[in-house]
């Protein structure tokens, strides 16, 4: 039982990850219809900016404020300079510009820092906190707090604020959205700042756990893109149901099976909920029009 | 009769032309034996591609798993020989007939995903592909990979006579396999098949109501570039004499639907053209060393801004407006 | 003889009943035409008629054999064609090829048989080359037949549309406003076709909103509003019946009241 729950524990915490990376490609998703590829990038450039401006000496908030600021301006340039450019281009030509970016965003963390693997301090400590037989570490409380804290602070956005709702409108219908005199450009570039900066929240939070290094995004956008399609692409309380159980099924695949299996475990889950349910677990189905 | 011959020279007959010009004129130009396996490379690569324009550019589908048949094509071409006693050749086919079968059976519930659901599904199964290969060490050699028997296709050849250096004979060999590859690919275009597929790309609605079986289509696409694929992963490990889990990964398969698009997904010479390039560009940019990365992200991304529709139909209405 | 027979159709779309309990026959050779203010349902019905949505209620037969629910492919091997009220041309081929994908089940065979350009597939497509030239010259567009189809005009779409659903040489056609957005001449020779198709024995399915047209070429009419049949009858007669008339006038007093007034 203590097992399960060790395996829950930790599922939670890499689910909380995928969870905001999966947030971060549902609102651009949501904003552009573009599914962007370099999310994961934004994940590492947290982790990798936070490091380095740390080592730089920097205390940790003001490294890790800095990383997330600096990130979301890249999130906007990448918008500004790629995006846009190639608006109402294929599904295929937009997936590749999205990985060229990663590619390039790749190279230049790999250029402007390192190749070595990094971390830095625990926000409270490498202590585990012992609970009903498992173990969590504080930096896991910080990681589920966070993401809590993102979720939420979202949905007041998205509900509350005349912004957000200008957010929602232009996913809803951008003509429409336009005619009512909201500056889809302006929201474009908020999705994609927004995006950036959650990813980057996510990889300041993950570090201290997980590590980081120039090339740990790739893996992170696909685990993200799996968990938001999973949810059901578009839907950002499929983004973060889909993030836990992507993270769920990874722990307790490598618990009870074996760590060998664990990413493929996740994706045989997305598979198999594909097949029954072609628009993932809470995508709304489109009747075709003609 | 007089449409069918008005034309001097049909799109087919003019792309194997040019293939078959570039394929034997190029080595005149080259300065070392080493181009001979960059040429080889390309071919290859060409081959894969090949197969995606039938997937992407006539029936309009989209597949971020084909590695995952390049993988399977390759490897039994490792393991043929070693378990099986099968022949190198052979082995090719055996790896080609079981990727046509796997397609076959994941092909029949992935292609009713439309867009981004069925490029995760495909990036899914070629997910899974290479972790197997990876992860079942006692079968494939694991992350490390596996030497791979060779073809015998040279001592062949100087039994009978006929001398000719590793490089060159991939070199031509593989060009062959691509002129074929490229013929069959070009004839299914403009045929009762390839217009089935090409209407379902641009409205499923209306091809259906044509009577075309939309899901079988999609499959047969599915299928034939699964194989397509699976030769072309059986070639590499066969040139190379060596094969690891890599082949199959996520990059390859986004490497290959690059090619793809990149030099125009509807046609098989705009694909040649993006193997071409794609293959060659990392070796000139090896030159710069770190900045590689770099530079090929950014020009993946130029090209696909300014050229959405890849290079050579973009350049081919430059052309026109030009001339217009 | 009956050739369609459609019964008690109806369909909801999400607790809105979109049409509900409509009922009339086709025969060969006989234009019956399905008018009705916007909204009325028309297209809606087209759609379940030819599989493209399933209906939640009542039978479609032909021959009198229950075809309700099966695939649009499986009605075209029937014998059911159809064109569409939005386009839904292949844009990406040319006009022929456009044509010449209509005739897909004449042409179909092994697809392996299209890879290696056997003999057989080259004859196929030889015979459907002639088959879609003399068809485009029908409809008037054998000189754009090279033409990649999103240079086409409207009108000539429209045109091209019902060439690729008569490639597929029908028995029963349904078209979908194939006069809209077309000027007076354009009208005028797409009304000559029409009714030259029915004279060979097609059964004709008509939705369409130039009364003018209708009222000329229908040998039936049937009416619909909100979804429900009002009224059908031979046109002249629909025409004068009053509760058509009120649901034209009704909905929105404008030309098609008074042309549907006659």
């Amino acid at each position: 039982m203590s097992e399960l729950l060790q395996f829950t524990f930790s599922g939670l915490t890499v689910g909380a990850v995928y969870a905001l990376v999966a947030l971060g490609f549902t609102i651009i998703y949501n904003a552009s219809g573009v599914v962007n590829f370099a999310q994961g990038e934004f994940v590492m450039l947290g982790g990798m900016i936070t490091v380095f401006a740390h080592a730089a000496g920097a205390p940790l908030p003001a490294a890790a404020a800095l990383a997330v600021v600096a990130t979301a301006a890249i999130g906007i340039l990448l918008n500004k300079l790629a995006i846009e450019r190639a608006r109402g281009a294929s599904v295929v030509t937009l997936i590749i510009i999205t990985i060229g970016a990663s590619i390039f965003l790749r190279g230049a963390a790999q250029l402007g820092f390192d190749k070595q693997l990094h971390r830095f301090p625990s926000f409270s400590g490498d202590d585990p906190i012992a609970i009903a037989g498992a173990t969590i570490l504080p930096q896991s409380l910080w990681m589920l707090f966070g993401a809590a804290v993102v979720f939420a602070a979202l949905y007041l956005f998205f509900t509350r604020s005349l912004t957000g709702k200008a957010v929602l409108a232009t996913a809803n219908n951008k003509l429409a959205a336009q005619l009512v005199g909201i500056d889809t450009d302006f929201v474009m570039a908020l999705s994609f700042g927004l995006s950036a900066a959650i990813g980057a929240l996510a990889g300041v939070l993950a570090t201290p756990i997980t590590l980081t290094s120039y090339d740990a995004g790739t893996a992170l956008a696909l685990k993200g893109f799996a968990a938001a399609m999973l949810g059901g692409m578009g839907n950002p309380f499929g983004a973060l149901v889909g993030g836990l159980l992507v993270g769920l099924i990874e722990a307790t695949t490598a618990g009870y099976l074996s760590s060998d299996y664990k990413d493929a475990a996740a994706f045989v889950v997305i598979l198999a909920v594909l097949f029954a349910m072609p628009q993932g677990l809470f995508g709304k189905s489109a009747q075709e029009r003609v | 009769m007089r449409p069918l011959f008005a034309k001097p020279i049909s799109a087919k007959q003019a792309t194997l032309l040019v293939l078959l010009l570039l394929i034997a004129v190029a080595p005149a130009f080259f300065p070392s034996n080493f181009y001979y396996r960059v040429g080889t490379l390309i071919f290859i690569n060409g081959l894969a591609v090949t197969g995606l324009v039938v997937l992407i550019g006539y029936a309009g589908q989209i597949s971020l798993g084909h590695a995952g048949f390049a993988g399977l094509g390759a490897y039994a071409c490792a393991l043929g020989p070693v378990h099986l006693g099968l022949p190198p050749a052979l082995s090719l086919v055996l790896g080609a007939v079981l990727s046509g079968l796997l397609a076959w059976l994941v092909g029949r519930p992935i292609l009713r995903l439309k867009g981004h659901y069925l490029a995760i599904a495909t990036l899914g199964f070629g997910v899974l592909v290479s972790m197997v290969l990876a992860n079942e060490a006692w079968l494939t050699g694991g992350p490390d990979g596996m030497a791979v028997a060779d073809l015998g296709l040279r001592g062949l050849l100087k039994s009978a006579g006929i001398k000719v250096g590793n490089a060159e004979l991939w070199y031509w060999l593989a060009g062959l396999i691509l002129l074929a590859g490229a013929w069959l690919a070009l004839n299914l275009k403009d045929s009762p098949s390839g217009r089935a597929l090409r209407s379902l790309h641009d409205s499923e609605v209306a091809a259906r109501t044509v009577g075309v079986d939309v899901a079988r289509y999609k499959l047969s696409a599915f299928v034939i570039s699964a194989v397509y694929a699976s030769v072309s992963g059986s070639l590499l490990a066969l040139t190379n004499r060596f094969v690891t889990p890599d082949i199959a990964n996520f990059l390859h398969s986004i490497e290959l639907v690059t090619m793809t698009v990149l030099g125009g997904a509807g046609t098989v010479i705009g694909a040649a053209t993006g193997a071409l390039l794609l293959t060659a560009l990392p070796q000139v940019l090896t030159a710069l060393q770190e900045y590689e990365h770099i530079v090929f992200g950014l020009i993946m991304m130029l090209v696909m801004i300014f050229l959405p529709d890849g290079l050579l139909p973009s350049l081919h209405r430059l052309l026109r407006r030009r001339v217009s | 003889m009956t050739l369609l027979s459609v019964e008690g159709l109806g369909i909801d779309f999400g607790g809105v009943t979109a049409v509900d309990g409509v009922g009339f026959t086709a025969e060969p050779g006989r234009i019956v035409s399905v008018i009705g203010p916007n909204g009325a349902g028309k297209t809606t019905l087209f759609n379940m008629i030819s599989g493209v949505y399933l209906p939640h209620r009542g039978r479609v037969r032909l021959d009198g054999e229950d075809v309700t629910g099966l695939a649009p492919n499986r009605l075209a091997e029937r014998g059911l064609s159809r064109t569409f009220q939005n386009l839904q041309v292949f844009l990406r081929m040319s006009v022929l090829d456009n044509v010449m994908a209509g005739r897909h089940l004449a042409e179909r065979g092994s697809t392996l048989a299209d890879l290696l350009g056997l003999p057989s597939t080259r004859r196929r497509s030889r015979e459907t080359e002639r088959a879609a030239r003399a068809l485009l010259e029908r409809v008037g567009l054998e000189r754009a037949a090279e033409r990649e189809a999103s240079a086409l005009s409207y009108g000539a779409l429209k045109r091209l549309e019902i060439a690729r659903a008569l490639a597929a040489r029908p028995r029963l056609l349904l078209l979908d406003e194939p006069a809209a957005g077309c000027n007076p001449v354009e009208t005028e020779e797409i009304d000559a076709l029409i009714a030259a198709i029915a004279a060979e024995g097609v059964a004709v399915l008509l939705v369409e909103h130039d009364m003018k047209l209708v009222m000329k070429i229908s040998h039936h009419v049937v009416v619909l509003d909100h979804g429900e049949k009002i009224a059908e009858g031979a046109p002249e007669a629909v025409a004068r019946d009053p509760k058509v008339v009120e649901a034209y006038l009704g909905a929105h007093a404008g030309r098609e009241g008074s042309h549907a007034l006659g």
